[in-house]
């Protein structure tokens, strides 16, 4: 193991590296550029040993990844916002022909007004396309979180694409030290890809995307339900075999002083480092409050959120997307599933700052509500 | 030539009684054999093949969506490369549809980026497994759905994209037209594509039945037509350099060709003038006289 300064971009790139992925479609934006940058030249110094497709748009990068996952190889691939937008489409359709795909997200708004900043509605906006949905805090999450990706989307029981969701310029484009794990560790946590069914084997011919009519549809559906069920305990089980391979303890959740709080916030993503600071000093002044971050947002894990919250009287959700007329989504799943008294906060779009400030106004706004859902850093009329 | 008995495009799929499309996948897969994977664009082909839980395909063949054909042809291609299996054919079918509208930037992507696989456009004129909407690759007066004749209209009043030059301005090493009606100019270029190291391109014409208005027992005719007309001329342009791959010595009259089917009844003579004198200049462009 080394330790290196590097942003969260290199962080998944070296773990695009460390998985030996054998197909490699990619194709660059803002914020997730240096990623395609970097894979792009470990190709060219024969540091991974793939094929890097050179490909004309993101639709084509994740048409290019299901192609080549359903051939039987390992896949890597990225992209942020607009480009998200574009794979739309085909990111049903892997989801739906159980191409273990991973692919990592970098955070940002989407258009319209033009914004290269950092919000979540991107991939928020594709929650409901069957993948399996982790948001990093940090450029080691976003390292580690892409190496387990691999293994819980190429579980038997799984078979579902995973998508890595790291904030844009917040992680993308900061420094920080990261452990970069050794191969041998790697290989012997996450061997090398032998699928059950190579289906475009000439001499296991077998049909892939097929047509299925009202017969069929509807069970091809309830299957991927049941795959992103049985999600839940493989991830957990494969965050137990991170640990003890590599030391860093990861869940689903993250209980950070939950359990004698009267208020806990929930959020994702890079927020909950900016949450744990205000919370450590909130706390000296003898507030109660405590932070759920929800690391992994789907699977939605109902049964984790629950056991953390069990205490507080009220959960205040921050979304850094927006579902028009219904408050975050975050907000929306929360209250569908869980019964607590709830308020939603809608923070940061394009890249608006979320300041220790911020969090004190929501944290406030909780204490004292006045509505459900609240936008928080809106200019004021004269601002 | 003598045609492989062996079919890897099984029958008692769901194709309309002489369905070309079906002809020509046939054929193809004669020509290139068992150790082949086939990608397929959402189209006729790919619903009339494919009704889970069965298919006719006898080979490796996976489908994605309508536009993507060139980009999960060039995954699978990638794929199987990487690892080593560099005798297995990739093929690729796309309606015109796929491949001369929505599918067209992913395919040029494909070929541009020199991917050692065949794609073959099945060109019935229209979108015909959603009934009979007009493509880039309808003909000038054909009456479709959404370019249909009325009191105001002799139907499409565009002529049909050059697609097979688009494809030869990629300067891949081989492009070919050709037609289910003439089997072993077809299945020699298939073979040809297969054998030539990088991207190739072979546009093939098949008449539809039901979209193009014909008995069913006449597709094999109509595809002649087509060719003895000069409506459809059979190329191949191979490193690049151009040849005729049928001799036609006396074009029939165009009006041969139309007369036989539905989508061009309505035209008056004026408009059957016109694309007479396209057709010539078509020719004209490529020695035929």
């Amino acid at each position: 193991m080394t330790k290196e300064v590097m942003t969260a971009n290199k962080a998944v790139a070296e773990a695009a590296r460390l998985v030996k992925p054998k197909v490699i479609p990619v194709f660059p934006i803002t914020p997730q550029t240096s990623i395609s940058e970097y894979l792009a030249q470990y190709v060219a110094d024969g540091d991974i040993d793939a094929k890097y497709v050179k490909v004309e748009s993101e639709h084509s990068a994740i048409s290019a990844a299901v192609g080549a996952s359903g051939a039987g190889v390992r896949v890597f691939t990225a992209t942020s916002s607009q480009g998200l937008m574009l794979m739309h489409e085909i990111i049903f359709a892997a989801a739906g022909m159980r191409v273990p795909i991973v692919m990592a997200n970098a955070n940002r708004a989407i258009s319209a007004p033009l914004s290269i900043w950092n919000d979540q509605q991107d991939s928020i906006a594709q929650r409901d396309a069957g993948w399996l949905q982790t948001y990093v805090e940090d450029a080691q999450d976003a390292l580690d979180s892409t190496l387990m990706a691999y293994k819980i989307s190429e579980n038997d029981d799984v078979l579902l694409p995973s998508m890595v969701c790291l904030d844009g310029f917040i992680l993308t484009h900061t420094v920080e030290p990261v452990d970069i794990p050794n191969q041998e560790d790697v290989n012997k946590f996450l061997p090398s890809y032998n699928p059950k069914h190579s289906f475009l084997d000439p001499k296991e011919p077998m049909t892939l995307g097929a047509l299925a009519d009202p017969g069929y549809y509807f069970e091809a559906r309830h299957a991927i339900e049941i795959g992103m069920e049985k999600s839940i305990d493989v991830i957990k089980k494969t965050c137990k075999e991170f640990e003890e391979i590599f030391g860093r303890k990861y869940d689903l959740v993250e209980n950070y002083k939950c359990d004698d709080a009267e208020i806990v916030l929930v959020a994702m993503g890079s927020v909950c480092s900016t949450i744990k600071a205000v919370i450590d000093e909130l706390r000296e002044e003898g507030e109660k409050i405590g932070l759920l971050k929800i690391r992994v947002y789907r699977p939605f894990p109902v049964d984790e959120i629950n056991d953390a919250i069990k205490n507080c009287k009220k959960l205040s959700i921050l979304d850094k997307n927006i579902t028009f007329g219904i408050g975050g989504a975050l907000y929306s799943d929360i209250k569908a599933k869980i019964n607590k008294e709830t308020y939603g906060f809608i923070i940061g779009l394009g890249g608006r700052d979320i300041t220790p400030d911020t969090i004190k106004e929501v944290y406030e706004k909780t204490k004292n509500p006045e509505k459900d859902v609240t936008w928080v850093g809106l200019k004021k009329e004269d601002d | 030539m003598k045609l492989p008995e062996e079919e890897l495009l099984s029958s008692g799929h769901r194709g309309c009684a002489g369905c070309g499309a079906s002809i020509g996948v046939r054929l193809a897969l004669k020509a290139l054999g068992r150790n082949t994977v086939a990608i397929s664009a959402t189209g006729c082909l790919e619903v009339m093949t494919t009704p889970y839980p069965e298919t006719s395909w006898e080979i490796p063949w996976i489908h994605v969506a309508f536009e993507n054909a060139g980009a999960v042809a060039s995954g699978v291609e990638s794929a199987l490369r990487i690892q080593g299996k560099d005798d297995v054919n990739v093929v690729a079918f796309g309606g015109d549809g796929g491949t001369v509208d929505i599918g067209l930037q992913s395919l040029s992507g494909a070929m541009e980026r020199g991917h050692n696989l065949i794609y073959i456009c099945y060109d019935n004129e229209a979108y015909m497994n959603t009934g009979i909407q007009r493509s880039g690759a309808t003909p000038f007066g054909a009456s479709t759905t959404t370019s249909p004749q009325g009191k105001n209209s002799f139907g499409e009043d565009q002529h049909k994209k050059d697609m097979p030059m688009i494809m030869a301005a990629h300067g891949i090493p081989y492009v070919a037209t050709a037609s289910i009606s003439y089997p072993q100019d077809f299945m020699k270029k298939v073979k040809k594509a297969a054998e030539i190291d990088g991207p190739a391109y072979i546009h093939l014409n098949q008449p539809c039945t039901t979209g193009w208005g014909y008995d069913s027992s006449k597709t094999i005719e109509l595809g002649k037509l087509a060719v003895e007309t000069g409506a459809w001329i059979l190329y191949e342009i191979e490193n690049g350099e151009f040849n005729l791959t049928h001799n036609l010595r006396k074009r029939k009259p165009v009006t041969d060709y139309l007369g036989a089917q539905k989508r061009f009844k309505h035209l008056q003579d004026k408009e059957k003038e016109e694309i007479q004198k396209y057709i010539d200049a078509q020719c004209a462009k490529v020695g035929i006289e």
